[in-house]
């Protein structure tokens, strides 16, 4: 356990003196985030104008779960998408062959291989409008569920690293996979609004297959202090087995690698 | 580079395009599916339009939008500039310059020539649309007949955008950030995720200038009611003028950014 912590710091170490490098990046990518921040909103401006409540949430409430997305956003692009893109270069260029080698567990040392720090920028733009959303709505976030919404962050954060690892895996069958990481995003994005607007099949579809609703609207839901307990409960217990599920099947696809030429 | 020779290589490029399509066809299948936006957009604002009415739209008529927005992008789709800035970056470029025809010439044949492999999913959808949605949103005939130079006017300014940015990275080594941002405006502003005609009125004169409202907007609104003759015709025009911009603009970057071009690697 030790060393892995050892390992963890010398890759983020690694990983800051590269992104030290680029300081410029910094300022590009803050720029980036706070038109990302903006152009998330404003979809949502244009749906609540002319009413006060969709599926019973009124603007600020559902800019929060607009505020949860960008922050998961931030994740995925500072601290998950830039390592575990590589791996499907290393596939295509059978230079996997050479972390396989080393003395530590695969699925550690790639999905720690790289982290981009300027983009959490995105998450500065996410309190902004955490800050923004509770100052008209007139009121605090409810202080149980703010820690709720803090665990339930670590749980967002392991759906999607097991979502991604999954994806990953799939590069050991069909190679190409670059715009799967696109079909990810792009599904992803739903995750913008509150997941109790859909309906039927698709509604279904963002609980349980794709748990968009579990990353972005019960966090949301807590911070306002009306998530049900067994939510949270059904979420962690419900992540942990995915978790569970996502390394197994990397662990299958890892054993039927059989290296490309060099 | 002469006319005559470009236009005598078109069959062959074709079935080369057509070939790519199939060998890649899984791939294609998931930059499909990863185009399924509007569908999304469609379930939220259907929940949104259930008491009353947004605007102009009801649920019948988002249905019509958005199973025609899904269908418009598919046909009218191009993604030359991820391309282009693979090939500058790895010198691969350099193959393509020695050929006796214009990259961008080759970039648009193979681009067009996936379009039968993704008609595959866009026409049953079509067939799907037709039952789906109600007759009394759709236009009349005569507005039909405007679709087909629509949608051509819509590919051409999506793919000149894409080789404008793509010739981008003859000047800056890699422009796929700027790709990113262009996606995002083209999100918000063409129709895509919302009706242009959604938009504030203050917000709404701008967007409907801009290039984006031609690349997908304008298709769909001309045959779901979206305009009368007189401003149909006019937009018409002006997404025509938007290409010849495009194109003179996309000619002088091209020109000047392959004299810069240095071709690494190889």
């Amino acid at each position: 356990m030790r060393r892995y912590l050892k390992l963890l710091w010398i890759q983020l170490r690694s990983s800051m003196l590269l992104a030290l490098q680029y300081r410029w990046d910094f300022l590009v990518d803050g720029a980036i985030s706070l038109f990302y921040a903006v152009t998330a909103v404003a979809p949502l401006l244009v749906v609540f104008s002319g009413r006060d409540r969709i599926a019973g949430w009124t603007a600020p409430e559902a800019l929060l779960v607009s505020g949860w997305f960008i922050l998961l956003d931030a994740i995925i692009d500072g601290a998950i998408s830039p390592s575990l893109t590589s791996v499907t270069d290393h596939i295509r260029q059978g230079t996997l062959d050479f972390v396989l080698l080393k003395p530590a567990d695969a699925q550690f040392l790639v999905s720690t291989a790289r982290f981009q720090p300027w983009k959490l920028s995105n998450g500065v733009a996410a309190l902004a409008v955490f800050v923004y959303s509770f100052q008209k709505m007139g009121r605090t976030p409810h202080l149980v569920g703010a820690f709720t919404s803090v665990a339930l962050l670590g749980v967002s954060t392991a759906l999607l690293y097991s979502l991604w690892i999954l994806t990953v895996s799939a590069a050991f069958y069909v190679v190409k996979v670059d715009n799967l990481s696109y079909l990810f995003t792009s599904i992803f994005d739903a995750a913008r609004w509150p997941a109790t607007v859909f309906k039927g099949t698709v509604r279904f579809l963002f609980t349980f297959v794709i748990p968009l609703a579990l990353m972005t609207t019960y966090p949301a839901e807590a911070l306002l202090g009306r998530l049900e307990p067994y939510k949270v409960a059904a979420s962690i217990l419900g992540t942990v087995a995915f978790a569970a599920f996502a390394r197994l099947v990397w662990l299958r696809s890892i054993a039927k690698y059989t290296s490309a030429s060099g | 580079m002469s006319l005559r020779a470009t236009v005598r290589a078109l069959p062959t490029m074709a079935k080369i395009g057509f070939a790519e399509a199939v060998a890649y066809r899984a791939e294609m299948l998931v930059w499909m599916l990863s185009t399924t936006m509007p569908l999304v957009m469609l379930a939220l604002w259907r929940a949104v339009a259930q008491d009353a009415p947004v605007g102009p739209y009801d649920s019948e008529k988002f249905t019509a939008y958005y199973l025609l927005m899904f269908i418009t992008r598919q046909l009218t789709g191009a993604w030359a500039a991820w391309q282009m800035n693979y090939e500058v970056r790895t010198g691969a470029l350099s193959q393509r310059l020695l050929r006796p025809i214009s990259p961008i010439a080759a970039y648009a044949m193979e681009t067009l020539s996936a379009l039968p492999v993704r008609s595959l999913v866009a026409v049953p959808m079509a067939v799907i649309a037709l039952f789906a949605v109600a007759r009394s949103t759709l236009s009349s005939g005569p507005f039909w007949a405007l679709l087909p130079l629509a949608l051509a006017g819509g590919w051409t300014i999506t793919f000149l955008m894409n080789i404008l940015i793509g010739a981008l990275s003859l000047y800056t080594e890699s422009s796929l950030k700027l790709m990113e941002i262009y996606f995002t405006l083209f999100a918000v502003f063409s129709g895509y995720l919302i009706p242009v005609k959604l938009f504030p009125p203050w917000l709404r004169g701008v967007v409907e200038w801009m290039p984006f409202h031609f690349q997908v907007g304008l298709p769909v609104e001309l045959v779901t009611k979206g305009h009368e003759w007189p401003e149909a015709l006019w937009l018409l025009g002006v997404q025509w003028g938007w290409v010849a911009v495009l194109g003179a603009l996309t000619a002088v970057l091209w020109k000047r950014g392959l004299k810069r071009y240095a071709a690494y690697g190889g």
